[in-house]
């Protein structure tokens, strides 16, 4: 038997002291295996909750009531100048034709009864007739079967947010009302579809006829600035930090600041657009050119620091081989670095515009958050983008909003998937390439 | 190994900086004069003077760390990339001072072309890897001229029977070998005067490297070579002359055969004769 000596453990001793330690260790792991599964499924549970949510709301925001109503369309009373002309248009009694059939459909008679059919309809039935005459003249003169659209107090009744066991005074919707939408639907002339208002329709304050196409265009507009200067002045800034810049103090600074910059709440950005650009330039306010320099400066950050990461990633022996056989640093650059980092640059610059696309506070600070019901034409339009407008139509109170909002909720989700799906069929292509 | 290393480092500053044996060549291309070399304040090169012969294959051999690489590299001036890296002395190609600082290191490492430890094909297809210098330097007026200097330097690479028939897929499809082959290639299509190896063989196994050794000594017929190897027998085996550096210094140069058979400094024999590195 060897006598023990001092720091050297027997191989028996200590076999059987790492057998004792492993029920602890093994313990351990298992412990940290349960907490990361229970924090994922927490994480799960909660992005299932917040889908079901916003679908079981945003669904309906897609369709809505319509009424089918026998409209006599007289030449003299739409066209009174007869020339088919916007303005003689709207000079006409397009209102009228349509109630005339309204009241003949419900049988409404008398001051308070018309009354009370008038408000089944939204305002923005006329609007649908006048477009429907001008797109085909031959309706004149004839009698058409035309959908348009119920007020939305008539849609919350039919949804049933509306109880006709509440006191009449205390709903939005009298007894009369509710006797035309009986009668209107036993005539089976009312109808549950697609809702073409919330895709084509713009801002309005009347839920029913309310839309997001002014608010996409904005978005795409607002985008479109923020790319075209966000990418290549952050793909730029990446190759002449990472390829160009002498490593001192100055450059260390500016990285520093850059990194720091990724971190600034975007609010900040915001007040500095409104201050510069609309308190210095004197620029309008509200327009998509100010909201993409705005977003620009904000995702600039997160486009350079991941094109600098995807530059770092190029391997040097790349660089090596092109400046070995004389090519100048920018060719290398150009030739080699670039398309081998372009994947991860578009991949960085996806996740900026994502970011860009959902952000909301800067763009109230310019004034995106204004009432505009023209869709923009161009970046100098006052306009609003799509995250505005859901802010915008939470605040409302018709209860029509609540769908409307998680419907251009499931639109801007929907657009975000679209975009990431393109993002990353890009960078396959890219990569496939190479 | 380090109670033998303790006492040469102890040697190395007391020894007086004179290089032992023929440093000076009768048709130089590249001449070095009182070279040194700093990576900020730390000197990695100390007083080197030595003439590359033309045509001619020069070795650098020696312990890891002794400059031998950073050397070599600034022979094209590749260290230009590495900041905080200081060269001072003259480095000649045929009388032109590369570190002069009206010149421009494109011509520069078109005239003295590189190949890496590593493989470095571009991730292109294997025509384009051999074009890319050619077409970069304007060098082929038609794309007929580019197949035949593409075509021409595959077969000086010894690769052109291996590739002929799939030159459109990628360099870095091939094997380890052809891959450092097509390097070779594509340093030699530019048509340079001096070719510098830095390790070429390093990653590659035995029979790779005897292709690669067989072709460096065809190539040498045409083009003047550095290489810096770990290998003695492959210094033995490639090159005209041989240079050992030591702590970034140059110690001893001459022909081969004497170098390994006969030295005339002791640091170099305990190398040759594996006391050390």
């Amino acid at each position: 038997m060897n006598e023990p000596r001092k720091g050297i453990i027997p191989p028996q001793v200590a076999i059987s002291r790492v057998n004792a330690s492993l029920a602890a260790r093994r313990a351990g792991e298992r412990r940290f295996r349960t907490y990361g599964r229970i924090a994922i499924g927490i994480a799960l549970a909660f992005l299932v909750l917040l889908f079901v949510s916003i679908f079981t709301k945003g669904i309906p925001g897609f369709f809505q009531y319509y009424v089918t109503l026998e409209v006599v369309v007289d030449r003299e009373k739409i066209d009174p100048a007869g020339d088919l002309s916007v303005q003689s248009l709207y000079d006409g009694d397009a209102r009228g034709i349509i109630r005339n059939a309204l009241y003949k459909a419900t049988g409404a008679e008398g001051r308070s009864g018309r009354k009370a059919a008038g408000k089944l309809i939204s305002k923005g039935a006329e609007q649908r007739l006048r477009e429907a005459i001008i797109k085909d003249p031959s309706l004149l003169g004839k009698t058409v079967a035309m959908k348009f659209a119920l007020d939305d107090d008539a849609d919350s009744f039919l949804r049933g947010y509306i109880s006709s066991a509440v006191p009449e005074k205390d709903r939005r919707i009298n007894d009369k009302q509710i006797e035309f939408i009986n009668k209107l639907q036993k005539l089976q002339l009312i109808s549950y579809d697609f809702s073409d208002y919330l895709i084509f329709g713009s801002a309005s304050r009347d839920p029913e006829i309310a839309g997001i196409k002014g608010a996409f265009v904005g978005s795409m507009l607002t985008l479109a600035v923020c790319l075209v200067l966000a990418f290549p002045m952050g793909v730029a800034t990446a190759v002449y930090l990472e390829e160009f810049a002498p490593k001192n103090r100055i450059t260390e600074i500016i990285e520093v600041n850059i990194n720091n910059l990724a971190a600034v709440p975007s609010v900040v950005f915001g007040i500095l657009g409104l201050a510069v650009f609309i308190g210095i330039f004197g620029m309008p306010r509200s327009i998509p050119l100010i909201g993409g320099v705005v977003l620009a400066l904000m995702t600039l950050p997160t486009i350079i620091i991941s094109s600098r990461a995807a530059i770092r990633a190029v391997p040097p022996s790349i660089r090596d081989a092109a400046l070995g056989v004389g090519a100048s640093r920018l060719q290398t650059v150009t030739h080699h670095v670039l398309p081998l980092a372009m994947p991860g640059m578009l991949t960085g610059t996806i996740i900026g515009m994502a970011q860009a696309l959902g952000e909301t506070a800067p763009l109230l600070m310019i004034g995106m958050v204004a009432f505009i019901v023209d869709i923009p034409g161009g970046v100098t339009d006052p306009g609003t983008v799509l995250p505005v407008q859901i802010f915008m139509w939470a605040d409302f109170a018709e209860r029509m909003f609540i769908h409307k909002t998680s419907a251009a909720i499931i639109v801007l989700l929907g657009f975000l998937i679209l975009m990431n799906a393109i993002a990353i069929f890009i960078r396959n292509r890219l990569e496939r390439r190479w | 190994m380090d109670n033998m290393r303790a006492p040469v480092e102890m040697e190395m500053s007391k020894l007086p900086n004179l290089t032992v044996g023929d440093v000076y060549v009768d048709t130089p291309r590249m001449t070095t004069r009182n070279v040194n070399v700093f990576y900020g304040d730390k000197m990695a090169i100390d007083d080197v003077t030595l003439d590359i012969a033309e045509k001619q294959v020069i070795s650098f051999i020696g312990p890891s760390g002794c400059g031998k690489s950073t050397f070599l590299r600034c022979l094209n001036r590749m260290n230009d990339t590495i900041d905080s890296c200081r060269v001072e002395g003259q480095i000649k190609l045929d009388d032109q001072n590369i570190y002069d600082p009206h010149i421009d290191v494109v011509p520069l490492r078109a005239s003295v072309g590189m190949v890496f430890q590593k493989p470095n094909p571009f991730p292109k297809s294997i025509f384009d890897n051999v074009a890319y210098g050619p077409r970069i330097h304007g060098l082929a007026s038609s794309k007929d001229e580019l197949d035949g200097i593409v075509e021409a330097s595959l077969r000086r690479a010894g690769l052109w029977e291996e590739v002929a028939d799939r030159l459109d897929q990628s360099g870095t499809g091939l094997s380890g070998g052809q891959q450092q082959r097509l390097c070779i290639a594509r340093a030699i299509a530019v048509s340079p005067e001096v070719i510098l190896m830095d390790e070429p063989c390093s990653a590659l196994d035995p029979i790779a490297t005897a292709r690669i050794e067989e072709l460096i000594f065809e190539l040498r017929e045409e083009f003047t070579i550095v290489i810096v190897t770990h290998s003695m027998q492959q210094a033995a085996r490639v090159s005209n002359r041989t240079a050992y550096f030591h702590l970034g210094r140059l110690i001893e140069v001459g022909e081969t055969s004497t170098i390994f058979t006969n030295p005339q400094h002791e640091l170099t024999n305990s190398y040759i004769t594996g006391r050390f590195g």
